[in-house]
């Protein structure tokens, strides 16, 4: 336990860890020290002098070293010449702050005065007014009126994108540096600075394209004015219009808590609407931030190419129906397939829907297939992160190992996360088949062939070196594996060496250590633990079932040969939001509807049950996944308990069990976090969101034996013919994913090249970056831009996933240059 | 390909010897003064060699030129004439000398003569406040002290100057930002 | 005349040709040093000198030097060469005529610490000097005074320049220590300081070139000799750069404790056609504007007495202003000097410098009426106190002691 001390700030006495900052220990009592430059999260800086306070020390005798004593017996306190900064003077011991005195007052109004003469005054049509703190520091703090002969206001320009995300008014700035200091301390990306000096100090940025990093949005959370706004949000909204609803971003397996801000709109005839996207505080998962992806990307459910009405077909033709007729169609059928019935679906559906169909398939005795291109999950149950874990807390001692992925571009706060945990000394090591943002800050990089992920773990399990030696005897060890370059078999074989070290080094079970899988939507953790499998085979499990009932999945977008299964297949039921490549196949098509139009629980990566709430209503005309599902049933004659969410969950809760005996109060429970931020004022941590709503549970582990290393199958090393390439499917933040493109808002950060080829491999074919190539996959072609990157193996062709390129596992493959002739020239 | 390491490479590899391995950042301002020899300016293209080599971000490397007044953005005439007119000089009849120069090539401070080679600056103080009035010439990133000066004696040197060398041509491209405030 | 420690090459001509420097006894010190003496001995032997920090702190060198902590290495030594503040040309001199006593300075320096590399921050537009400087640090370097294992010890020291690129803030140390980092010239936090996290986050040592330049002086000829200059609490001889409206302006180098009068009228030869002499601003534009009384004019220029009249000796840059200079022009070139040079880190710097010059730019051109002196009096006293560093600080003093004593100058310009 580290050392305290107590001091007094106006008269009330606080006990703090010795280190702590006065501004910091004020605010544990309640009282406000106003702050610009200063953020928690974020080192002190000194810069904006607003936060000067009277300190005094107690005098110490210079011979005994002992503080000298009043009359009274009181230690005699001695108080400098000069106001100090509360933000960067640590407390100390008898320590007596003033923030409240005369003197102070003065002080803080004069800095403020200073603040407002380069300060344009333009509440009334910022997007900040309401949630500003200059505005509310000011009017608490600052002078009635300014001095400062307003025609000799410093000018500047109004409307400066920084990219197409963000937006910059010079005029607002006020120079305190958070959005700098943010990119370079937190998420070191570094890509905006200061520009010239003095008054004319601006905010520029150089890099290609304009703020490129993928946590911009975060700088208009703690930009302290309305200097910097998100195009998505500006002049949208007056904060006080809109209301907060709490909910859980679902893009990927982190599990961000955000709130949604929601309007009614008169424009789009009196419809709620959702404004923007904010994250909310959990330390635990994502602190104060989100990515980019989690921020913009809620447009799709606005899409117009939303569903609203069932498809039946007819003939050839998908044709609008009823729902009564839809349910009872698709009901003969799930009765006539019986025990053929395949039900494939993925962790885009809440716990209670997956509950649903797993009953359903249950009392049917068909198949409950997860489509996914990751396998584990079952191992990650029984070895992952268990009660009481924060990767927040991991820090020396501590070993993170991050295998067969990009969570830079796969799961970015889990990137952050981890580089902070390495940043605080943990040691990282990073097995990946290619350099990835991670490198970067890793103890240990290994570098393996593609296609040898398997024996290199076991090569790895075996080790009595340095990773050896840190993973046994770490204090907490975390398993963070991923999908790149593995199909199904290996991905499960990586699992189960992964948690059979885990249990090997005493690790299993511990809090803050555990296996984690880089899932590709944002419950499949929670499918996994409900029962869903993968299935290897699933093209002949397709086209061999009598009724394929299809949820949250597009197969056929996927993987050519899962498109023909379908069409061998009997009969098709799909549930979707959109008209996608499988649901063109569907005999019957059913609209569903989106994660922010209605409630449910997800399980993230770090098995943290979370819930979320509708935030808007949802179109006329959809229905919610697992009512759906029910329906069907119903009018199959299939029963199945609960009816609504809340029941389904209670069910859920009594049948398996590593959900048995949790609450929704124990999902929904909220306890005080550090650094305590909240919204009051909004000048210390800015405007993300206070936890209201629940920091969620983290789900015991599932009891059971893992196997040994000896069991895990070998699987046959690959080797790549010379006239042939391995083109490996990769995951990018940015693809051209349902949610991405429907959203709009980062069409210009989607990869623009389809394939990513070695230097070497570009010079054997005559390639430059950005010309175009096919790629020939036994008989079947695609077509695409390539880019070339030194980080990456030779003899490999990287395929970004998600972007029509129809490849779910690596394969060998030929590539060919059309018109040769013209690339030459 | 960095045409700037390609260009000097001995310069450059001088130039990081002087730091620790783990400091490249400090290379930073030496590497400006080198891309600045080589056309008065310090281009985006420049920018962005020099961050590669120095393994930073290019914002980092612009905010550097943005703040230091030697370091030039833009294209400006071949020879910068920087005369100071701080305190100690301006008590020296630097504003005179200054405003005389001026009205010789017809340009005011800040401006550059029609034929793209003068460039006319005011400065501060450049620590040779007994010899005023006083200019320094940069060239490329050659700076020269010129003590003493009188307005005649200046013009002469510069016409001297001049004969040797051409308008220049510069294809190098303005760096793309967004010009602002009221810098004054 | 007294005896020269610093402008020595006004006596001795050539003196920055190594082989001069050398015939005059240059580097015997080093090398006495280096084989002979322990760090510890020239620590010693700069404490007892009183040698105080020309820089403009005045702080004393050897009790500087005794921070630097001996549980974290490597230590460096940085010279300050920025020499920027309006009025200052002195340490240019040393380092274009006498600059082998400067490095042998800065070398000792670095003995004395432990380091073994020393950098030399110099101010951009120093760029011939730099040039020069790296030839002589090459020269020293083939001759053995400089490099691995010198004169067969084991120790191995490297000189290397760094040019800054404009911008006067740099010569504040931190700043400065951020700009060699190659990052913007912007003052750290302190604490910690720089003998404990300077340089690279290390111990480092940052002295001005003229402190350096009389180390050889006191390790090779000792304290007491040193000391036979200046006064007892002010010990040694200080370049005085003499400038504005004397008829002799340059370089003096005198003990300290020497009167302004003395500096003035007899160095000086006076004020040009013999003016009436108005004020003076004994450390340049950061100084404030003492009315030259005669009690001004017998003030004895050391560190304790100068501070009496109201401003620090600082650099000791003395600019004489004579009766035909109104203190508001003259307020004003010292306002836009300081708004010119803020970094813009902190708050009331870089506003208020630049709202000053708004109002300064009223009252010179007529446009301001007499509660804009007051206004400007106000803002300058806002700012104290709440700058991150001194040179906020500084741009008040002109301007609260030129309204103070020269409000006249201000009025006459206010609106008709
Ligand atoms: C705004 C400002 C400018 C300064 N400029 C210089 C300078 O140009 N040269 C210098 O040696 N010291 C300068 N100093 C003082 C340095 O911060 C530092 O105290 C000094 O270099 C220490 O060396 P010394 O102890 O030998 O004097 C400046 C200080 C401030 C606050
Ligand atoms: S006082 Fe001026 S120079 Fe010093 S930190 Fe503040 S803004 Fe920068
Ligand atoms: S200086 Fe303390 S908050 Fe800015």
């Amino acid at each position: 336990m580290e050392k305290q001390v107590t001091l007094k700030i106006d008269g009330r006495s606080v006990t703090v860890p010795d280190g702590t900052l006065i501004v910091d220990a004020a605010k544990q009592l309640g009282i406000v020290i106003p702050v610009f430059c200063y953020h928690p999260k974020l080192k002190p800086a000194g810069m904006c002098r607003v936060c000067l306070v009277d300190v005094g020390r107690p005098q110490l005798d210079r011979a005994s070293g002992k503080p000298v004593l009043n009359e009274d017996g009181t230690p005699k306190i001695t108080f400098g010449p000069k106001l100090e900064t509360a933000c960067t003077t640590p407390v100390s011991e008898g320590m007596v702050v003033w923030g409240a005195t005369e003197k102070v007052m003065e002080a803080r109004k004069e800095v403020l005065e200073f603040l407002l003469t380069s300060h344009p005054l333009d509440c009334p049509v910022c997007d900040k007014g309401g949630e500003c703190p200059l505005q509310n520091l000011t009017m608490r703090f600052g002078p009635s009126e300014s001095r400062f002969e307003f025609d000799e206001k410093y000018h500047n320009e109004k409307q400066v994108p920084l990219g197409e995300l963000i937006i910059l008014d010079r005029e607002r700035c006020i120079q305190c540096g958070r959005c700098v200091r943010f990119q370079e301390q937190v998420v070191d990306e570094p890509v905006i600075g200061f520009y010239e000096r003095g008054r004319a100090m601006e905010i520029v940025t150089y890099s290609e394209p304009g703020f490129d990093s993928i946590f911009s949005g975060n700088t208009t959370d703690i930009c302290p004015v309305g200097a910097l706004t998100t195009a998505d949000f500006r002049f949208g909204a007056r904060p006080w219009e809109m209301k907060a609803r709490a909910s859980i971003c679902t893009q990927c397996p982190v599990g961000c808590n955000i709130t949604y801000n929601v309007r009614r709109e008169a424009r789009k005839d009196g419809r709620t609407v959702i404004k923007r996207v904010m994250p909310r505080q959990n330390e635990e998962v994502n602190e104060i931030w989100i990515c980019d992806k989690g921020r913009f990307t809620y447009h799709y459910y606005e899409s117009p190419e939303r569903l609203t009405s069932p498809l039946i077909r007819r003939g050839d033709q998908l044709v609008k129906t009823s729902w009564d007729e839809a349910i009872e169609y698709a009901a003969q059928q799930v009765k006539a397939a019986g025990s053929k019935l395949a039900v494939v679906t993925s962790g885009r559906l809440s716990n209670e829907d997956l509950f649903t169909l797993k009953q359903l398939s249950e009392k049917t005795g068909g198949k409950a297939i997860l489509h996914s291109a990751i396998s584990g999950g079952d191992r990650v149950a029984m070895a992952g992160m268990t009660t009481g874990s924060d990767l927040g807390k991991l820090s020396k001692g501590s070993v993170i190992l991050v295998f067969a992925c990009d969570l830079h571009e796969e799961a970015p706060i889990w990137w952050l996360r981890v580089k902070q945990a390495a940043e605080r000394g943990a040691t990282l090591i990073v097995v990946n088949p290619r350099n990835t943002r991670l490198d970067k800050y890793a103890t240990h990089r290994l570098r393996y062939a593609y296609g040898s992920e398997v024996s290199t773990l076991r090569t790895l399990l075996a080790d009595t070196g340095d990773i050896g030696l840190a993973v046994n005897e770490a204090e907490n060890a975390v398993f963070i594996y991923g999908s790149e370059g593995i199909g199904l078999n290996a991905s499960a074989g990586a699992a189960d060496l992964l948690a059979a070290w885990l249990e090997r080094s005493g690790h299993r079970g511990k809090a803050n250590s555990g296996l984690i899988a880089a899932w590709q939507k944002g419950n499949d953790q929670g499918a996994w633990e409900i029962g869903f499998k993968t299935d290897e085979h699933l093209a002949e499990t397709i086209s061999a079932a009598m009724g394929v009932y299809i949820t949250a999945a597009d197969p056929a977008s996927e993987d050519p040969e899962l498109k023909i299964a379908l069409q061998r297949a009997g009969f098709v039921i799909v549930q979707d939001l959109f008209l996608t490549e499988t649901a063109k196949l569907a005999d019957v098509v059913l609209p569903v509807q989106a994660v922010m139009e209605r409630e449910g629980t997800v399980v993230s990566g770090e098995r943290r049950l979370q819930y979320y709430a509708p935030a808007i209503p949802a179109p006329a005309g959809t229905r919610v996944d697992h009512a759906i599902t029910s329906a069907i049933a119903e009018a199959a004659g299939i029963q199945l308990e609960g009816n609504n969410a809340g029941e389904l969950f209670a069910q859920l809760t009594r049948e398996i069990d590593v959900f048995k005996g949790i609450t929704l109060q124990d999902v929904q429970a909220v306890h005080e976090q550090t650094p305590s931020l909240g919204r009051s004022g909004m000048y210390y941590g800015g405007t993300s969101y206070e936890n209201l709503e629940g920091l969620g549970v983290i789900l015991p582990l599932k009891v059971g034996a893992l196997p040994t290393p000896a069991e895990v199958i070998e699987l046959e090393e690959l080797t790549i013919p010379e006239d042939r390439l391995l083109a490996v499917p990769v995951t990018r933040l940015y693809d051209r994913g349902g949610t991405v493109t429907a959203s709009g808002m980062l069409q210009q950060r989607i990869a623009r090249s389809l394939f990513s080829l070695h230097p070497a491999d570009a010079e054997r074919y005559q390639l430059k970056a950005g010309e175009r190539v096919v790629l020939n996959l036994d008989g079947r072609e695609i077509e695409g831009e390539v880019d070339v990157d030194s980080g990456q193996p030779q003899g490999v062709v990287l395929v970004t996933r998600s972007m029509g390129a129809l490849l779910t596992a690596p394969v060998l493959v030929k590539l060919s240059v059309p018109q040769r002739s013209a690339v030459n020239s | 390909m960095n045409q700037l390491l390609k260009k000097h490479p001995q310069e450059i590899e001088t130039i990081l010897a002087k730091y620790p391995p783990d400091q490249k950042r400090a290379s930073v301002m030496p590497l400006l003064h080198l891309a600045q020899q080589d056309n008065g300016f310090i281009s985006h293209e420049s920018m962005a060699e020099i961050a590669e080599i120095a393994g930073v971000e290019i914002t980092e490397v612009a905010s550097v030129v943005g703040f230091y007044t030697l370091f030039h953005a833009e294209p400006g005439g071949k020879i910068r004439i920087q005369v100071c007119t701080d305190i100690a000089c301006a008590l020296r009849g630097s504003r005179e000398y200054l405003e005389g120069l001026c009205t010789e090539l017809d340009i005011k401070p800040g401006g550059t003569t029609s034929d793209g080679l003068v460039t006319i600056e005011e400065v501060k103080c450049l620590a040779a406040c007994d010899r005023a009035p006083m200019f320094q010439s940069q060239m490329g990133d050659e700076i020269e002290y010129h003590e003493n000066q009188t307005v005649a004696r200046t013009m002469d040197w510069l016409r001297s100057m001049m004969a040797s060398m051409k308008p220049p041509v510069s294809d190098d491209p303005v760096m793309p930002r967004v010009e602002g405030g009221d810098h004054e | 005349m007294s005896e020269l420690f610093l402008l020595r090459h006004r006596q001795i001509p050539g003196l920055n040709q190594l082989s001069t420097y050398l015939e005059s006894g240059g580097f015997e010190t080093w090398k006495k040093a280096v084989t002979s003496l322990a760090p510890e001995d020239l620590v010693n032997e700069v404490k007892a000198s009183g040698l105080r920090g020309r820089g403009g702190a005045g702080f004393p060198t050897g009790t500087k030097w005794s921070f630097l902590p001996n549980t974290i290495w490597p230590h460096y030594v940085v010279a300050n060469a920025d020499e920027s503040e309006p009025g200052t040309f002195k340490d240019r001199e040393i380092l274009e005529f006498n600059p082998f006593q400067f490095l042998e300075g800065l070398m000792l320096a670095s003995y004395a610490v432990r380091a073994h590399i020393a950098y030399v921050y110099l101010r951009g537009e120093f760029w011939q000097i730099a040039r020069k400087l790296d030839e002589r640090i090459a020269e020293l370097t083939s001759n053995g005074y400089l490099g691995e294992n010198l004169f067969g010890r084991d120790y191995s020291l490297r000189i290397y320049t760094h040019l800054g690129a404009g911008a006067y803030i740099c010569g504040e140390e931190t700043a400065l220590l951020e700009s060699l980092e190659g990052r913007l010239g912007q003052p750290r936090l302190r604490p910690p300081f720089p003998a404990v996290a300077g340089l690279f986050g290390l111990p480092t040592v940052i002295n001005n070139v003229e402190t350096l330049a009389n180390l050889p002086i006191i390790i090779g000829k000792g304290a007491a000799h040193f000391r036979t200059q200046g006064t007892e609490k002010s010990p040694g001889t200080k370049i005085f750069s003499l400038s504005g409206r004397v008829k002799k302006p340059g370089n003096y180098e005198l003990p300290l404790g020497t009167t302004f009068r003395e500096l003035i009228y007899k160095h000086g030869e006076g004020i040009i056609n013999d003016a009436r002499i108005k004020a003076i601003m004994p450390a340049g534009a950061s100084s404030a504007l003492i009315p030259a009384t005669e009690a001004a004019l017998d003030t004895p220029m050391d560190y304790e007495s100068v501070v009496e009249l109201g401003c620090a000796l600082g650099s000791a840059s003395v600019i004489i202003l004579d009766e035909t200079v109104s203190a508001s022009a003259l307020v004003s070139d010292t306002i836009h000097f300081f708004k010119h040079e803020s970094c813009g880190k902190c708050t009331p710097c870089r506003e208020g410098t630049f709202w000053m010059a708004r109002v300064i730019d009223r009252i010179e051109t007529g446009k301001a009426r007499e509660a804009d002196i007051d206004l400007l009096a106000g803002i300058a006293r806002q700012m104290q106190n709440k700058c991150l560093c001194a040179l906020g600080e500084f741009s008040t003093v002109s301007v609260l002691s030129a309204i103070e004593n020269y409000r006249a100058d201000f009025e006459a310009r206010l609106e008709k």
